[in-house]
């Protein structure tokens, strides 16, 4: 027996394996896909806020940087993806990626000013930059369309064969297989030493710096790639629903995003897999009647989440189960 | 020439009534976050509840302007001692998110209990007689509520800061937000102070909000819309600075009225890049300590 097979190494080399829970999303989303087929478009809609969700919880869940103007780089991605499609680029997949290093330029140059700074300054700040964006877009209404939103996106079909049709069908498969692209790349992202180095960040700043790790690198880096990945989720939005208003980029969807990966759980990865569904089902059932109550509503279950159940679904399931281990 | 003039005075003068609002309700939310650390995104509420408050007295109930803004205060000063005993005390040692999760909470049950209470537009303000109409001034005609206004705010500021200087509350807070250990040490009950401050701190938020609902109308996403102003106010500022919270006031007041009449397309572009560069300067605001 060497001193590797057990104690903590093993642990930690554990981590990065698969294990059989991490499948349940993806049975659910496959099962979700034949089960109700009358609403792929609403699926669809969950699909790319989940990925809007999982790309918050690479910097807040993982590095530790709370921000209120995560939607700023959503709503980049769904413009640039949007404006590509209606001024004649209208192959899907470029789009995307187009759409993701446009929001990844955003979040670089915005992280290199806002990561030098902490709490209340950092959060004005990403707050200051979602909304001069969405000044922007809607002072800019020649380009952008303005109060009106962004319409005639209108796209190719997906590798010229599948079009996206109006029950949402290509839709939820388009929007499923990017999910799961990108999820696999944040799943290798936060097991390797970059995203160990950032769980660090986020524990201890005082001893990374000790130790000499990048820091402020480290994060402007992490800030970037959610970024892009925001942005693509954005591109997913414009693309799909083929429109893109200007509450692609407010404070309230920044404010959602967040809510999503709390109640989920941050800093698990899978805590948007939990959030954003069960976010965008209630909001779909609730909100239909009256939205001004789903805010009340909203606001409230947020202050019980803090008040008395940190670590949100999945953190109390965590808890129920070590409960019944015992 | 003249009309440059004309301009310049303008914008001085609209700018100062703004920054005196900007600082009355920004005040009392950087002294506590320089006593606890606590990211109080609901600050905002407290100014919003103090309008509506005000608006309601003075038009449905036809009680007189001075009145409505003591009542709106009072009211409000007590309501958010009452909140902060029993819900903000418990998130003291709780990390910045759920500080930020609980408050913008506060946030959203206030946009829909104010939107279920007084629907979703903005309330209209009238001062009162007194203070209708225009003053002339070194032959220049003014708005006489705004002149009102920008003599409020001088003398609050002047009591503030004798207050913060010269009273035994004063010195306790000052104390309290150099180093919190120390004032532990000596005796002050740091938690009980906090609570006296943030209840001040609320009341003045609920007098600017008050006083000016002519400049920033009173509506359902008021502590939404311009929430951004008062943390650059905070921010800029500096941590439980004052001075820097006047300062920064000012600068933003009178910058925002001036990027607004010049450049009215991208006013608030200017705004935010200043803002930065100011923070990029001086990372913990113009005022403040370095962490």
């Amino acid at each position: 027996m060497n001193a590797a097979a057990g104690g903590p190494v093993a642990a930690i080399v554990r981590q990065h394996r698969l294990r059989w829970w991490e499948a349940l999303p993806w049975a659910a989303i496959v099962a979700a896909y034949f089960l109700f087929p009358d609403h792929r478009a609403l699926g669809a809609q969950i699909l790319f806020m989940t990925l809007f969700a999982l790309s918050l919880d690479l910097i807040l869940g993982y590095g530790g940087i709370v921000t209120l103007g995560h939607a700023a780089f959503f709503g980049v991605g769904a413009y640039a993806a949007g404006l590509l499609a209606v001024h004649g680029w209208r192959e899907p997949i470029t789009g995307l990626l187009v759409a993701g290093v446009a929001a990844g330029i955003v979040g670089l140059v915005s992280g290199l000013v806002i990561l030098r700074t902490r709490g209340i300054t950092l959060l004005m700040l990403t707050l200051a930059v979602v909304f001069m964006l969405e000044e922007i877009a809607n002072k800019a209404s020649s380009i952008t369309g303005g109060a009106d939103g962004l319409q005639g996106v209108r796209l190719d079909p997906v590798l010229g064969t599948w079009r996206f049709d109006i029950f949402g069908r290509t839709a939820y498969v388009y929007c499923a297989i990017v999910l799961f692209v990108l999820w696999l790349f944040a799943r290798r992202l936060v097991h390797s030493p970059f995203g160990r180095s950032l769980t660090g960040i986020r524990e201890n700043v005082q001893r990374m710096h000790a130790i000499g790790s990048p820091v402020h690198r480290r994060l402007v880096t992490v800030y970037a790639i959610a970024a892009a990945i925001a942005g693509v989720a954005g591109a997913l939005q414009a693309q799909t629903t083929q429109f893109v208003g200007l509450n692609a980029i407010s404070f309230e969807r920044s404010g959602e995003v967040l809510i999503m990966l709390v109640f989920g759980g941050a800093g698990r990865l899978y805590g948007a897999f939990v959030g954003a569904p069960a976010y965008m089902l209630a909001q779909d059932s609730l909100a239909k009647t009256d939205p001004v109550y789903w805010f009340f509503w909203l606001g409230l279950l947020l202050v019980c989440v803090v008040l008395f159940a940190r670590g949100g679904l999945l953190g109390l399931l965590d808890a129920a189960l070590r409960r019944l281990r015992r | 020439m003249d009309a440059l003039l004309a301009a310049a005075v303008s914008i001085l003068f609209h700018g100062l009534a703004y920054a005196m609002v900007l600082y009355l309700i920004s005040v009392g939310l950087s002294v506590t976050m320089g006593l606890m650390g606590f990211a109080n995104l609901a600050h905002g509420v407290f100014a919003m509840a103090g309008g509506y408050v005000t608006v309601t007295l003075m038009n449905r109930h036809g009680v007189p302007f001075a009145l409505a803004i003591v009542v709106a205060c009072t009211t409000v000063a007590l309501a958010s001692a009452a909140l902060e005993r029993l819900l903000y005390a418990r998130l003291y040692r709780a990390g910045e998110l759920d500080q930020v999760l609980f408050t913008i909470g506060l946030v959203f049950m206030a946009i829909a209990a104010a939107h279920f209470t007084w629907g979703p537009l903005p309330q209209g303000f009238t001062p009162p007689d007194a203070l209708r109409g225009q003053v002339e001034l070194g032959g220049r005609v003014f708005p006489a509520y705004r002149l009102f206004l920008i003599a409020v705010g001088a003398a609050l500021v002047v009591a503030l800061w004798l207050g913060l200087e010269h009273t035994r509350l004063g010195a306790r807070i000052r104390a309290a937000v150099d180093n919190r250990r120390m004032a532990e040490s000596l005796g002050i009950d740091v938690g009980r102070l906090f609570t006296v401050t943030f209840a001040l701190g609320s009341g003045l938020a609920a007098l600017g909000g008050g006083l000016g609902a002519e400049i920033l109308a009173i509506n359902p996403r008021y502590a939404i819309e311009h929430l951004v102003s008062f943390l650059i106010v905070v921010a800029v500022g500096g941590l439980g600075s004052l001075r820097g919270s006047f300062f920064a006031a000012l600068l933003l007041g009178i910058g925002d009225t001036a990027c607004k009449y010049l450049v009215p397309e991208l006013g608030v572009f200017f705004v935010y890049v200043a803002v930065r560069a100011v923070l990029l300067w001086r990372p913990a605001g113009l005022f403040g300590r370095a962490a």
